[in-house]
């Protein structure tokens, strides 16, 4: 069993640190650039899942549903901005903790209002369903891999913009010291409109992509939100490389962890107390990761501020 | 970039720093809250005396523990994003005791009191290392960390919870039953913990933490190690705070995980905002408008986080201060 489960893990793990690094790119920049915490990123991540459910529920076609919900999921992000986040940037970390946390409640029951509670499905898209054989015997879904190329294939892509280009360049810099950048006569706001309109997309996105295989619910994206900030914590805030290696890291820990755990566990006690133990530490590994990596590494793995 | 400080500094935090206020007036508005606190059972009798008792007594367990999370925020800048995770401690120390029996409410007192200051020890070491907004996510991590270990606990109901077999007991007597008799505990413990936290605020170790609030370079260069006092603080927050939990798990004589996550933590914080930061009567009376505004609301529609969320981001931009400030503790 072994090799052929962990492989099938460890793509599981990777696919959702892909995810993981798009919710995270976005809010890791935002809090870099602006110093804004914005509690609301998993709430774009959630809208981004509901608004392709509503468009290929609407139009029947996935495809079409996503590429309606992208720009569905920018025009919100930046609305929001607009609306509230705007007034929040020369405010406490405090304030802006606050006031998002607002955002979040609101949002949760605002889908329950359109939506209802009860969870949406979206449907696997035809042409991506079923399972392609990796290896001799196992299968694995063809749309997880998609996940994963679609995933790295942004990564990639963002990494380019963030390292090759002048705007990717004054975001950089305005994730080290926006004072500086502003003083040379950057519009360090527009900037931010710019980084803060690409993340909430990305989030949108990442949610959209998971749709069809979780289901779509509200406060789907409160537990994802959480692990976003581990993740940003972890890399060091405003550093798009830290965010891609911890999302991977977490990704990889948190699937890893809930199948080996017992598993590990079982050399040092008996069946019944490992595999209860395993499943009791699994949930908490990343918490402890980040716990340890804080303490050797308080401002990260790759700190971008001075 | 404000990275380093975890609160502005030019917001306003504490009554006694920011303006000379006429002594009298200090223990005015915290006079007439315990006054009220202490009648209202005498008042329930006129209205529904079991829903009126019931939701006092939530009342002033959320204000015992949003009192000792000002401690923090309030008086130490240290923006703790995870104190629901003592009250989770606190409910379940009386659950798992209870369900093995042992339902003697001082045993279960020492035993939250114990595991709250172990872990507020363990955790607030390591926390403190760090500063800023890691400290608000790796407090938040603590939390979560005790959450999943709550859903995980398949013996003590797991993700459902776990229901109490009796209240405490006191002196082996079934006294707690008693709905008038546990809100008088709770007030007891409301107002004692009023009062220590009152005497720690203004003793000199609270000058010493409101000193590192406003420059900890500073307060270091004079010969004070703010990690020791900031540790200090954070244990007895977290004491209080499993107090709190204790007597949760009383009223509602139910645990769940749901106690101790994020989004209770990120209720606490809102509770004392909206009291006014730095202010202990504040934070009760902030307990009370939060528990008030989200019972009246749900009466009105089941969608009343539609309106509560948009307060909550109302008080943040516009009420700076809080209540408190409104009724004018603070210039």
């Amino acid at each position: 069993m072994t090799l052929t489960l962990a492989l099938v893990q460890i793509l599981n793990g990777l696919q959702f640190g892909l995810i993981l690094f798009l919710i995270a790119a976005g809010l890791t920049l935002v809090f870099g650039v602006m110093d804004f915490i914005n509690l609301a990123h998993g709430v774009q991540y959630m809208v981004g899942a509901y608004f392709v459910a509503a468009f290929t529920a609407m139009t029947g076609s996935f495809l079409l549903g996503l590429a309606l919900a992208l720009p569905t999921a920018l025009a919100f992000g930046l609305l929001l901005e607009v609306l509230i986040f705007r007034h929040l940037y020369d405010r406490s970390h405090l304030d802006q903790v606050l006031a998002t946390f607002g955002v979040i409640i609101f949002l949760n029951q605002a889908v329950k209002f359109v939506w209802g509670a009860a969870p949406l499905n979206v449907p696997i898209p035809d042409a991506l369903s079923g399972t392609i054989e990796i290896t001799d015997g196992m299968l694995y879904p063809v749309y997880r891999l998609v996940i994963i190329a679609v995933g790295l294939a942004v990564g990639l892509a963002l990494y380019f913009v963030v390292n090759k280009t002048r705007l990717g360049m004054l975001v950089r810099a305005g994730a080290s010291n926006a004072a500086m950048v502003s003083a040379l006569g950057v519009n360090i706001r527009f900037l931010f409109t710019i980084v803060f309109g690409v993340g909430a997309m990305l989030a949108g996105f990442a949610g959209a992509m998971v749709a069809p295989i979780l289901s779509v619910e509200p406060g789907m994206g409160d537990n994802v939100l959480i692990l976003a900030f581990v993740v940003i914590v972890i890399g060091g805030i405003g550093s798009i490389r830290g965010a891609f290696i911890a999302a991977l890291l977490i990704g990889l820990v948190d699937t890893l962890g809930r199948f080996f755990a017992p598993t590990l566990l079982r050399v040092l006690l008996d069946p019944a107390t490992a595999s209860q133990t395993g499943r009791a530490i699994a949930p908490m590994l990343i918490y402890i990761l980040m716990a340890a990596v804080l303490f050797f590494r308080p401002s990260g793995l790759f700190p971008s501020k001075q | 970039m404000s990275v380093n400080n975890l609160i502005d500094l030019d917001t306003p935090v504490s009554p006694a720093l920011s303006a000379p206020v006429r002594p009298g007036r200090v223990f005015v508005l915290p006079l007439v809250v315990f006054a009220l606190f202490a009648l209202v059972p005498l008042l329930a009798l006129y209205g529904p005396q079991s829903f009126i008792l019931a939701l006092v007594t939530r009342i002033m367990i959320l204000a015992l523990a949003a009192m000792s999370l000002d401690l923090l925020i309030g008086y130490g800048a240290m923006i703790s994003f995870g104190h629901a995770a003592f009250v989770g401690l606190g409910a379940y120390s009386v659950a798992i005791l209870s369900s093995h029996g042992i339902n003697d409410g001082f045993v279960q007192l020492a035993v939250a009191l114990a595991v709250s200051f172990l872990f507020a020890l363990f955790t607030g070491a390591i926390s403190l290392r760090t500063k800023g907004v890691y400290f608000i996510m790796i407090t938040l991590a603590f939390g979560q960390m005790l959450y999943f270990l709550g859903t995980s606990l398949a013996a003590y109901g797991g993700d459902d919870g776990l229901t109490l077999a009796s209240r405490s007991t006191l002196f082996g007597s079934r006294i707690l039953k008693n709905d008038i008799v546990l809100y008088y505990v709770v007030f007891g413990f409301l107002l004692g913990a009023y009062l220590l936290l009152r005497g720690i605020v203004a003793s000199r170790f609270g000058r010493v933490l409101r000193g590192i609030r406003e420059n900890p370079v500073r307060m270091e260069a004079i010969g004070f190690a703010p990690y020791r006092y900031q540790l200090t603080a954070y244990v007895i927050a977290g004491m209080i705070a499993g107090v709190s939990g204790c007597l949760l798990a009383n009223q509602t004589e139910f645990v769940s995980p749901a106690f101790t996550t994020w989004q209770r933590s990120g209720d606490l914080i809102f509770v004392i905002v909206l009291g006014g930061l730095g202010s202990l009567h504040g934070a009760i009376i902030g307990a009370a408008v939060f528990s008030l505004l989200a019972d009246i609301l749900s009466h009105y529609t089941e969608h009343w986080a539609l309106i509560f969320g948009p307060i909550l981001i109302l008080v943040v931009l516009y009420a700076r201060g809080g209540i408190g400030g409104l009724l004018g503790s603070k210039p």
